[in-house]
């Protein structure tokens, strides 16, 4: 089409178009510019700094140190360790529960989606803090769920349903479960149910149709939703810190510990960096690998 | 003449007013700013240390809040310290000290005749004196639980579930205790080689009793108000506060660590000259006998005891009560300063296994 356009139009028309196209441009840059300026003041200025404290000594002197003990401490890697295990978990937890509940939301009436997606959005409007005090309140040995269980007899002694990574899953999950719902539901909805229709006329089983025409259409918002919610994971502070019980360690856990003790910025920095080149990393590899920007009409047959 | 004279004395009198009104505006230009650690204790602080002597000297005190001494660090590194007086845990003063961050406290300005021994360090004066002290649930072991390390450490006399600190300042000292080093043997275990590892084997054989690894006062009180365990180590103020709440937990001084809270001056702070005299007026025994009213930490300087203003029954529940003070071990700090690193880093790899 645009060729077509060029083509017809004469030499004058073609740089009249392009001036415009430059002018566009310029402008889409000036608009973003307040957003790009803070980004690099709150983010990238800070950022370069802790950058550069990770590769100096308390001597001021360039050193590796940071990063040698990184891999020379156990306590370190397996810091390392504990975080993408964490994560890992909560996401392939945020899926199982997640991927069926947007599947259910997708299919009901847009009014009464938009209804239930209210709940959905509830935990939202909670603070992270007030949410996982909630979780010890209900979790700890003489807390409400304990209380239940053996008043009802489903159990005789209080079982440690918190202070461990089980209790830590249940918070991070409960607060990470909207982020995989919501990007989820949004591919779902734009799923063409005709699409099921026409796999079912053509001698589909349901379960035939769900697995080769519904699940891959709706796997770039699964993999959206759990990239968000892996990623958001990585940075978890609060959460592992109240309801681990000092047993689950994650990288931000592992810093806040450093500074407080050693007042070792350089090293703390040390580690935001693994983490974030790690981080960046496995961004980098599953937007290679996995499937995304597949729209969902990309598929119908 | 008289009449003259008179003229003088009214210009004179006019004259020192004029000066007087200028002398307050130049003293309350004279400011300080102190940070401490916020919530009650801050508050505390304020009220009975801080404020009263802002108004005694008629300087002006801005009041801060920090996590710890490493924020004065971060301030110190990109050069702009702005704090005149730091107040922290005697540990991290010291090695601060150490470091070069606080400057060298001039006792000459600052009377500490009075104050108990190795209260008035070098870098840091201690302001109040708290005791790491081992905490029972009442509703688990009664009135009389365990009073000693060995027994916190036997789960088979006492079964129930232990909460530990997941620093490792004060908790070598119990574990060595626990397995037969007497108090005053502690520190010179610690020193020798191998020291440090024995005390860490031995809390590795309770981890499994150990349910929760508290990281702050606020964590171990609730810990103790919510019964979510039978045991734990602690600073004794945190628990009296909780206790007159109704939550079932009592201590022993028995072979507790005896620390101090303290006020040091950054070697780069902004008004050293009128920090130090603030430090001088807070180390005087009716503020520190006023801060006891809140919460059971003991005044440095033993006259506090002498004022009347403590009640007698009181006295005896606070950590440098002479009674209770011969039962502890108090925290040497020079081995913190020389081994905390090394240790910190042992701890918690066997914190992580």
């Amino acid at each position: 089409m645009a060729s077509a356009v060029a083509g017809v139009g004469t030499a004058g028309n073609a740089r009249a178009l392009a001036r415009d196209a430059r002018r566009e441009r310029l402008a889409k840059l000036a608009l973003a510019l307040p957003a790009l300026a803070l980004i690099t003041i709150v983010m990238l200025v800070p950022v370069a700094w802790l950058f550069g404290l990770s590769f100096l000594g308390d001597d001021g002197h360039a050193t590796l140190a940071h990063y040698r003990r990184i891999v020379a401490e156990p306590a370190y890697w397996r810091a390392f360790v504990t975080t993408f295990q964490v994560s890992a978990l909560t996401t392939l937890i945020c899926i199982a529960l997640g991927y069926p509940l947007a599947y259910v939301l997708a299919a009901l009436p847009a009014r009464i989606a938009a209804i239930a997606l209210v709940f959905v959005m509830l935990p939202f409007w909670t603070s992270l803090l007030v949410r996982t005090y909630a979780w010890l309140v209900l979790l700890q040995r003489n807390g409400l769920v304990n209380a239940l269980g053996m008043k009802l007899g489903l159990w005789g002694a209080p079982l440690t349903l918190v202070n461990n990574l089980p209790g830590t899953l249940v918070g991070m999950v409960h607060i990470m479960l909207p982020f995989f719902v919501l990007p989820l539901y949004g591919a779902m909805r734009a799923i063409d149910r005709e699409c099921l229709k026409a796999a079912a006329s053509l001698g589909a089983s349901p379960t035939r149709a769900f697995l080769r025409v519904f699940l891959p259409l709706s796997l770039p918002g699964l993999v959206a939703g759990a990239l968000i919610v892996f990623v958001l994971c990585l940075g978890f502070y609060v959460t592992p810190a109240v309801l681990g019980g000092g047993k689950v360690n994650m990288v931000s856990n592992q810093i806040a510990a450093d500074i407080e003790i050693f007042f070792d910025w350089g090293g703390a920095s040390a580690q935001g960096v693994v983490l974030l080149v790690l981080t960046l990393a496995i961004l980098g590899v599953s937007a290679r690998l996995l499937p995304r920007g597949r729209g969902a009409g990309g598929g119908a047959p | 003449m008289i009449a003259r004279h008179r003229l003088a004395a009214v210009a004179l009198a006019a004259l020192a007013g004029a000066v007087a009104s200028l002398v307050p505006a130049a003293a309350s230009a004279e400011e300080i700013t102190v940070v401490s650690f916020g919530g009650a204790y801050q508050d505390a602080q304020s009220k009975t240390l801080f404020q009263p002597a802002a108004k005694a000297l008629g300087i002006t005190v801005k009041e801060e809040t920090y996590t710890s001494i490493s924020d004065l660090r971060l301030k110190q590194k990109a050069g702009a310290n702005t704090w005149d007086v730091v107040v922290s845990g005697s540990g991290s003063a010291a090695r601060a000290g150490a470091e070069g961050m606080l400057s060298k406290l001039d006792y000459k300005a600052i009377d500490v005749s009075n104050y108990a021994p190795g209260l008035a360090g070098e870098y840091c004066m201690a302001l109040d004196v708290f005791s790491t002290v081992l905490a029972w649930n009442t509703k688990t072991y009664g009135q009389n639980g365990p009073q000693s390390w060995a027994d916190f450490w036997d789960v088979k006399k006492f079964p129930g579930k232990r909460s530990y600190r997941k620093a490792v300042a004060g908790a070598l000292e119990p574990a060595l205790m626990a397995d037969g080093v007497p108090p005053d043997k502690v520190y010179e275990v610690l020193s020798q080689p191998g020291g440090i590892e024995r005390a860490i084997a031995k809390i590795k054989q309770l981890k499994p009793s150990i349910a929760v690894w508290w990281t702050s006062g606020a964590q171990h009180a609730q810990l103790m108000k919510d019964g979510e365990v039978d045991m734990i180590t602690g600073w004794n103020g945190r628990f009296d506060v909780v206790a007159k709440d109704g939550a079932p937990v009592t201590y022993t001084f028995n072979q507790a660590l005896l620390d101090y809270d303290c006020a040091g001056i950054p070697s780069d702070a902004p008004h050293k000259a009128t920090a130090t005299k603030f430090l001088a007026e807070i180390a005087k025994p009716q503020y520190q006998a006023d801060f006891t009213k809140y919460i059971t930490y003991g005044p440095p300087n033993k006259k506090a005891y002498d004022l009347g203003t403590i009640d007698a029954a009181y006295a005896k529940r606070l950590p440098s009560y002479p009674a209770n003070a011969a039962k502890q071990l108090p925290i040497d700090l020079a081995w913190y300063i020389k081994n905390e690193a090394r240790a910190a880093t042992l701890y918690q790899n066997m914190l992580s296994e």
